[in-house]
């Protein structure tokens, strides 16, 4: 594997929420959560409800503060980048899609007019014709027919092709990063595959992707790296083949044992599992008090994290 | 034979006409048994479910008929209907999340529903308990109300009230899409086991997710653009599905274990037709590989082995 170029890294971030109603509460979404997204890679996150995954994503896209540590963008730390244009120019790089690709649709105007609108912010100085060859462009490599898509409303496209859509938009700019949240999980299972494999594409053309997902099977079939996280800290991370080939963590092996399966029952699964119980590792542990969650390198590349059942 | 649908026919009616979301859906429900029904959104899974329980102002029934226990389900005619529900038939909504009225506690909530339908609510208080431990929730829950309880306890509530008076037939709509794996796995089971203690004869299971119905079902019912695509029991439809649509469907399944590195799996080019104004002969024709002439015509609905159903021309060869 050649080593390529870090282009995000997070480093030792947390985030803590307000709760109640003054405010007096406070909520650790994420703890110290370190990963980095090469350029070609895919770094799925996954995780259940409350378990930081989407916190994470929203962070990285600057939608809500990090309380801790830091979010490095090409070695700039993130939250340091302000003002109107310097925003700018890291949305040029960095851009989201969303779990539901109706609503950030308007739907009284035609889906086509989300290019139009990068183009004023983003290339005011490009003409017309360049910008459609642009537009042409952007929509083959998300393998979409401009004739089927374009001058039309939102109501008269499928969510597989308002989804990607929205992908192309974001090819539009310059990305080298994109954050997908949950982009998947709206679409039937006939279309969800070439979502999935478009993102495959995207890697192939050296972007970096942050994958966040509930569904194990999605993140396995395009991931490099695997993250599953647990109440806002890394229960595991490590290759993707490793991870879910050999879980270490004892969460991850309880969400594995739960995913439903095409080819085994849940009986053969828990079966198999009483058959050859997995050795035990041994995990890090945190002193009371503290908000750290250190990973212990179990084997080259693929870390567990703490317990905190 | 617990429910026999025999060429029922609903339509939504619109400005534009009429939407053809069931058009000549035919199946057997044997006693006992959990069928699974899967499909793309739009195929009219979603609908057949509320079919069989109640038309809303939009849905016509315009052919065909329903038995259940060897009488007739007058879907047509509300009034009738109304003995029905909820003691013969019975549903777990989509938003099973949002059925509860948050301004009543469970206990109350629960009350009020039997009272409505004239059943007297001391008579049934020790079943109740008795349920809601089965499912892993304490009798506590009685005196909460909704918003104190988590997804998962709200579901598990849900699916104790809407079996409470043993219905033959329970239709269960996408209960468990909202929830997280793990508590996805504990209200499958439970389903299963309710079925196992006869506290509801059969079930049918709307989902789109195909490896949770292998989990817990004991056929799958696969349905497109407002017809029945296949029929079989859970291992033949996962194993040696014979109809073009199930088998693509089944092959774009990304599986835990498989890599995008490994081997690229393919999506089914195409989108459903529109059922406003469905095409002739198989709907599935304008997507389907192994589409030839005689696809001009509608494909039955044949027993191609036992238990196995399915309507294509090319599975008779």
């Amino acid at each position: 594997m050649t080593v390529s170029e870090t282009l995000l890294e997070l480093d030792h971030v947390h985030k803590v929420y307000r709760t109640g109603a003054f405010g007096g509460g406070r909520k650790r979404a994420v703890r110290d959560v370190n990963l980095t997204v090469r350029a070609g890679e895919v770094v799925s996150l996954i995780g259940e409800s409350g378990s930081g995954k989407s916190t994470i994503g929203k962070m990285v896209l600057g939608l809500t503060s990090v309380s801790e540590g830091q979010i490095r963008y090409e070695g700039t730390d993130v939250s340091t980048i302000k003002g109107f244009k310097a925003r700018k120019e890291y949305y040029r790089h960095v851009q989201g899609v969303f779990q539901d690709p109706f609503s950030c649709f308007n739907p009284i105007f035609k889906a086509d007019r989300v290019f139009e609108m990068v183009r004023q912010s983003y290339a005011p100085d490009t003409s017309q014709e360049e910008w459609r060859e642009k537009v042409l462009s952007s929509l083959d490599t998300v393998r979409l027919d401009p004739g089927n898509v374009l001058n039309k409303y939102p109501h008269q496209l499928s969510g597989g092709q308002l989804q990607r859509m929205l992908i192309a938009r974001a090819l539009l700019l310059d990305i080298k990063v994109l954050v997908a949240d949950e982009i998947i999980s709206m679409l039937d299972a006939s279309t969800r595959i070439d979502v999935l494999n478009l993102l495959v594409d995207l890697k192939e053309r050296g972007l970096g992707i942050l994958f966040v997902t509930h569904d194990l099977s999605l993140g396995n079939y395009v991931s490099d790296t695997s993250v599953i996280l647990h109440k806002g800290a890394v229960a595991e991370m490590g290759p993707t083949q490793r991870v879910f080939e050999n879980p270490l963590h004892p969460y991850s092996r309880h969400l594995l044992s739960c995913v439903p399966q095409l080819h085994q029952t849940w009986a053969e699964v828990d079966a198999e599992l009483a058959a050859n119980p997995p050795e035990d590792v041994t995990l890090p542990t945190v002193p009371e008090g503290e908000y750290t969650a250190p990973l212990l390198e179990a084997e080259a590349g693929h870390f567990v994290g703490i317990d905190q059942t | 034979m617990t429910l026999r649908v025999k060429d029922l026919k609903v339509y939504y009616q619109t400005l534009r006409g009429d939407v053809h979301a069931l058009d000549g859906v035919t199946f057997d429900l044997e006693d006992g048994e959990i069928m699974g029904l899967a499909g793309e959104s739009g195929c009219g899974k979603s609908t057949l479910g509320k079919s069989l329980i109640r038309l809303d102002s939009r849905m016509r029934h315009v052919g065909g008929s329903i038995e259940l226990d060897g009488k007739d389900v007058p879907i047509a005619d509300d009034d009738a209907m109304v003995p029905l529900r909820y003691h013969e038939i019975s549903l777990i909504p989509q938003y099973a999340m949002s059925a509860l009225n948050p301004t009543r506690k469970i206990g109350r909530l629960v009350t009020e529903l039997l009272r409505a339908r004239g059943v007297r609510p001391g008579d049934i208080e020790d079943e109740l308990k008795r349920r809601l431990e089965l499912v892993g929730l304490s009798t506590d829950v009685l005196n909460r109300f909704p918003i104190e309880l988590s997804g998962g306890m709200k579901q598990r509530v849900v699916m104790v009230i809407s079996t409470l008076l043993n219905p033959s037939l329970l239709i269960a709509d996408e209960v468990t899409s909202a929830l997280d794996v793990s508590t996805q796995r504990s209200v499958a089971e439970s389903l299963v086991e309710f079925r196992d203690r006869e506290y509801v004869r059969s079930m049918v299971f709307v989902t789109h997710d195909i490896s949770l119905v292998y989990q817990m079902a004991d056929t799958i019912m696969v349905m497109y653009a407002g017809r029945i695509a296949e029929k079989a029991p859970v291992k033949t439809i996962i194993d040696a599905p014979r109809h073009p649509y199930t088998q693509m469907l089944i092959s774009a399944l990304p599986e835990v274990g498989s890599t995008s590195t490994e081997e690229r799996l393919e999506g089914i080019p195409g989108k459903p037709p529109g059922l406003l104004n469905p095409p002739t002969g198989c709907r599935f024709k304008d997507r389907c590989p192994m589409a030839f002439d005689k696809c001009a015509e509608q494909p039955p609905l044949l027993e191609i082995e036992p238990g196995h159903w399915a309507a294509c021309w090319k599975t008779g060869e």
